[in-house]
């Protein structure tokens, strides 16, 4: 079966830069670029959710079919 | 899909004032996933919060929101829940409005056992009035008011809640977020006063003058000393020390305030 990959959106206005996702991502896919979260690794993705789940700042949403 | 948090916050809000890392965001992710479990309909919903950073919480929310003087939260909230009983209550604030400045109306509403949720951020100290100590801050840590540490022990809210007459009281981290919502909806849906305590970081005020280096740091601390009430079962005294248990702490079933004091008019009006 072939993987699905999911839709990861990052608000860059929103980002304050906090690294709570960057850091608790199971799989590493986020990196900080500058100031703010960007995708670094979206093959990795596991949709396990914990960085829209963990983000204080509303500016991650992840959408997983 | 991605849960739709835009459809409950006012438009224009975002981003919102609090720092870089601070829980509090953490913690009103959850009351919205918590309300949209609940199917709660926004014009019959409160949220009622004193001054502090987490009391800044309503203001965001669209539903009926009351932003109060400092530390009087829940005697606001008495009244609009007195007013209309049918309304769901919900109370929101920090560990130094709810249990110092706030503290006489927080036993108070502990004690009525009014239908209310009491949502406390407890993240150890007053941090928008500039990092004051506060009953929460633990002996010996260090605030603006303290610089050579504090030297009184801290409140348990918890126990205090328990003590003094609460009738669901549960206590959860913002490191494990997935939990939040749930202890939201279980104390909503308790008929009677409910405390839900999320324990929080403060990285400005707190962290820093605290030796933590990062909010990774105080977040790993909150993973760190959190135990699940079942899993401290059969945890000895002695691995249990310095942890602090989460979950549902306590729970019963008493008479309700809105509902005593209707019979009390129905017995005044019968007296006549």
């Amino acid at each position: 079966m072939e993987k699905t990959l999911p839709k990861i959106e990052i608000i860059e206005k929103y980002c304050k830069g906090c690294h709570i996702c960057v850091e608790f991502c199971p799989t590493k896919v986020l990196e900080m670029k500058g100031f703010v979260v960007a995708v670094k690794n979206l093959e990795a993705c596991i949709k396990c959710m914990q960085c829209e789940l963990r983000c204080p700042d509303f500016a991650i949403k992840v959408s997983a079919e | 899909m991605a849960f739709d948090y835009e459809k409950y916050l006012r438009p224009g809000k975002l981003p919102h004032i609090w720092c870089p890392g601070c829980g509090h965001g953490i913690v009103m992710k959850g009351l919205i996933r918590a309300m949209d479990t609940l199917k709660l309909d926004m014009k019959n919903t409160a949220i009622v919060s004193g001054i502090g950073c987490a009391s800044r919480l309503p203001g965001y929310i669209d539903c009926c929101t009351l932003h109060t003087a400092h530390g009087r939260a829940a005697a606001f909230a008495t009244g609009v829940k007195m007013a209309k009983p049918e309304m769901n209550v919900i109370l929101c604030g920090g560990d130094g409005d709810g249990t110092a400045i706030g503290g006489n109306h927080f036993i108070h509403a502990c004690r009525r056992n009014i239908d209310m949720t009491y949502i406390i951020m407890n993240n150890y100290i007053y941090g928008m009035t500039g990092g004051q100590f506060s009953p929460c801050t633990p002996t010996g840590h260090k605030a603006s008011t303290t610089p050579y540490g504090n030297p009184d022990p801290g409140f348990d809210i918890a126990k205090l809640a328990i003590g003094a007459g609460a009738t669901f009281v549960a206590r959860g981290t913002a490191f494990h977020a997935n939990q939040i919502d749930k202890l939201i909806v279980e104390a909503i849906q308790h008929k009677g006063f409910s405390v839900v305590e999320i324990l929080d970081d403060c990285p400005t005020t707190y962290g820093r003058r605290n030796k933590y280096k990062s909010v990774i740091e105080m977040m790993n601390r909150l993973k760190e000393v959190a135990v699940p009430v079942k899993a401290a079962e059969k945890m000895t005294a002695e691995q249990l020390k310095g942890k602090v248990l989460t979950g549902v702490l306590y729970k019963e079933e008493k008479p309700e305030y809105t509902e005593e004091f209707a019979k009390v008019i129905e017995r005044a009006k019968a007296s006549k």
